[in-house]
């Protein structure tokens, strides 16, 4: 079910050092395709429910999946004969509340993973781990006397202490406030460069796969539906069911006109008008298609201030809602002949420049190179 | 003051926790980790003693174990001794009827330790063993000392179903509770009244102590008391 296309070339690059392929029926259906290479960073992004820390917990060996493969650095983990236990596999495993255990102080937290060492190993790999993790000094405290930031930490050194073979992260910012998750960025970023192992992580904030992913999954309904670098998928979900999850909102039908080689360019019927957009030879002229723009395509101002846009795509539209929220606006517009609506936010300066009100007509210009058009009906 | 029958109790209270708690330890921690179609029907099974009244109990195990029955007819010939009537015969009768009191608090108790900590200490590399004896026991011990409480305080307390296997022998089944109520039936208030009394603070002590115990337990770890 992975899209195949312009991230084609991107995923033939990627050493498949974890690879996974579940199918599963039941109790909940999965159908996965993911792979990530050593010392790179996987989001697995997808709203909640969607079975991406299932997948985690999975890969971890703490499910069982109906059938597939699951593979770490050439050693099959799971397969149709073979099901390696959690202690076999050593993962670096951090759940969503950490899962510190409450009667250990951190320093026994992070030698509880290291048991098969002996006392004095223990001990030492323990404490340069809690120093790594820049817990010195915090080393007696029990869990309950630490804060949600310095937890994550003492979670993330006991499950880096016992030389694991893949860190799993489930949603491994959730737990903490804003402005400890901004710390734990920046620390995450920094681990990321030392760790010559793949980092997979579970998260629902694109932003998160954004800033810290090399490579992200887009998963929902139990289904990967597109891996690749993050801003590509950013900007050309594969279908709509991605393009909803990356946070698109303005969702169009329309039909292939014509190809424009020397522009090119590919013109495309929205209701009455003609778009411009970016060269899709492949696409037969009448073909009905699927079509979408990201609310930073829609510009107000481009025609007064005559910004290099490289076709004009100029919609009469009518505001049909306004909703102002803080220095936002939020904006529902109609385009003659069309029925769904194109939505955007803007600042609320631009509005009151504007003079935008409920009912009344004003023009946007979409920007040609950010509309993009599906490869199919999926 | 009958010794012999509260020496004969606590006993009786002794074995029972002694091989209870282990064997419903295992049962409990795995009725609470696992889902499956019948768990709602063997968890009522396993709470039945609850609800039935000790006489019916009673009734079930002298057919079930009785000389005439093919199980004591079995035992009888094994040990040359039968179950009923004596002290045997209520060990076994008080390890049925204890089933719930030792079994729910542990259930309970292992509920309550969260997902999270039970995966991690499986990608710690732990073993199911070591995962019990160092994550799972110091989490869970309140509902184990509660279950050991309950169903020790419930041996010294129960009646009916001992009165039925085991009637009144002096020394082999007369219990602190059935002494109790022969001496009433003699008509002897002091020494029933010395008896109730021990019971009594008895019962209150351990309560209070086990209360206490899972209490401060709760308040050091950040957990819900159990």
């Amino acid at each position: 079910m992975a899209c195949q296309g312009v991230l084609e070339e991107g995923m033939a690059t990627l050493k498949s050092d974890l690879r996974l392929q579940i199918q599963q029926t039941s109790p909940i259906p999965l159908f996965a395709d993911l792979e990530c290479a050593a010392g790179h960073l996987l989001a697995l992004v997808g709203p909640s429910g969607s079975g991406k820390s299932t997948l985690l917990r999975m890969i971890a060996g703490l499910s069982r999946p109906q059938s597939g493969h699951i593979a770490c650095g050439g050693q099959v983990w799971f397969d149709d004969n073979n099901h390696m236990t959690p202690q076999q596999r050593r993962t670096g495993y951090v759940p969503q509340h950490y899962g510190l255990f409450p009667h250990m102080s951190a320093l026994e937290n992070v030698k509880a993973g290291l048991h098969h060492l002996a006392n004095s190993e223990q001990l030492k790999r323990a404490r340069e781990w809690l120093a790594r993790m820049h817990l010195d000094g915090l080393q007696q405290r029990k869990p309950s006397e630490l804060s949600g930031g310095q937890q994550q930490r003492v979670a993330v050194a006991r499950a880096l202490a016992g030389d694991p073979s893949i860190l799993l992260l489930d949603e491994p910012f959730s737990a903490v406030d804003s402005s400890t998750r901004e710390k734990l960025y920046s620390e995450l970023a920094e681990l990321k460069h030392q760790l010559r192992i793949p980092i997979i992580m579970v998260t629902h904030d694109l932003n998160e796969a954004l800033m810290l992913a090399d490579h992200m999954t887009l998963i929902n309904h139990g289904r990967t539906l597109q891996s690749g670098v993050p801003r590509d998928i950013m900007v050309h979900p594969c279908n709509e069911a991605a393009a909803q999850l990356v946070g698109m909102r303005n969702l169009f039908d329309g039909e292939i006109i014509e190809h424009d080689a020397g522009q090119s360019s590919t013109r495309l019927r929205l209701g009455a008008h003609v778009l411009d957009s970016p060269y899709r030879p492949e696409l037969t002229p009448g073909t009905s298609v699927r079509w979408v723009i990201p609310d930073n395509g829609v510009r107000f101002r481009a025609i007064s201030r005559a910004e290099s846009v490289t076709s004009c795509n100029r919609l009469e539209v009518m505001v049909s809602k306004l909703l102002t929220l803080g220095d936002e606006v939020r904006l529902s517009m109609q385009i003659d002949n069309v029925s769904a609506p194109l939505l955007a936010n803007i600042p609320l300066r631009l509005a009151t420049e504007l003079n935008l009100a409920a009912r009344q007509r004003t023009a946007v210009v979409l920007r040609a190179e950010d509309i993009h058009i599906f490869a199919s009906h999926e | 003051m009958d010794w012999t029958a509260l020496w004969l109790s606590l006993q009786l209270g002794f074995i029972t926790i002694l091989l209870l708690i282990p064997a419903a330890l295992f049962g409990a921690r795995w009725l609470a980790y696992h889902r499956f179609t019948g768990k709602p029907l063997l968890e009522a099974l396993l709470a039945v003693p609850l609800v039935l009244p000790p006489t019916v109990v009673g009734y079930y195990l002298l057919v079930v174990l009785g000389a005439q029955s093919p199980v004591g007819h079995w035992i009888m010939h094994w040990t040359g001794q039968p179950l009923v009537f004596h002290f045997s015969g209520l060990v076994i009768a008080s390890l049925i009827v204890n089933i719930p009191f030792a079994v729910q608090p542990m259930q309970r108790a292992f509920e309550a330790i969260p997902q999270d900590i039970r995966d991690a200490a499986a990608c710690c590399g732990m073993s199911s063993w070591r995962s019990l004896l160092t994550v799972e026991l110091p989490l869970a011990w309140p509902g184990v000392l509660t279950a050991m409480v309950l169903s020790f305080a419930h041996t010294l307390g129960e009646f009916g179903v001992v009165l039925m296997v085991g009637g009144s022998l002096p020394g082999e089944t007369r219990t602190i509770a059935i002494s109790i109520y022969d001496r009433v039936q003699a008509s002897d208030f002091d020494a029933a009244g010395q008896m109730s009394l021990i019971l009594l603070v008895f019962s209150i002590t351990v309560l209070a102590l086990t209360n206490g115990l899972s209490g401060r337990f709760g308040r050091r770890h950040g957990y819900p008391e159990i």
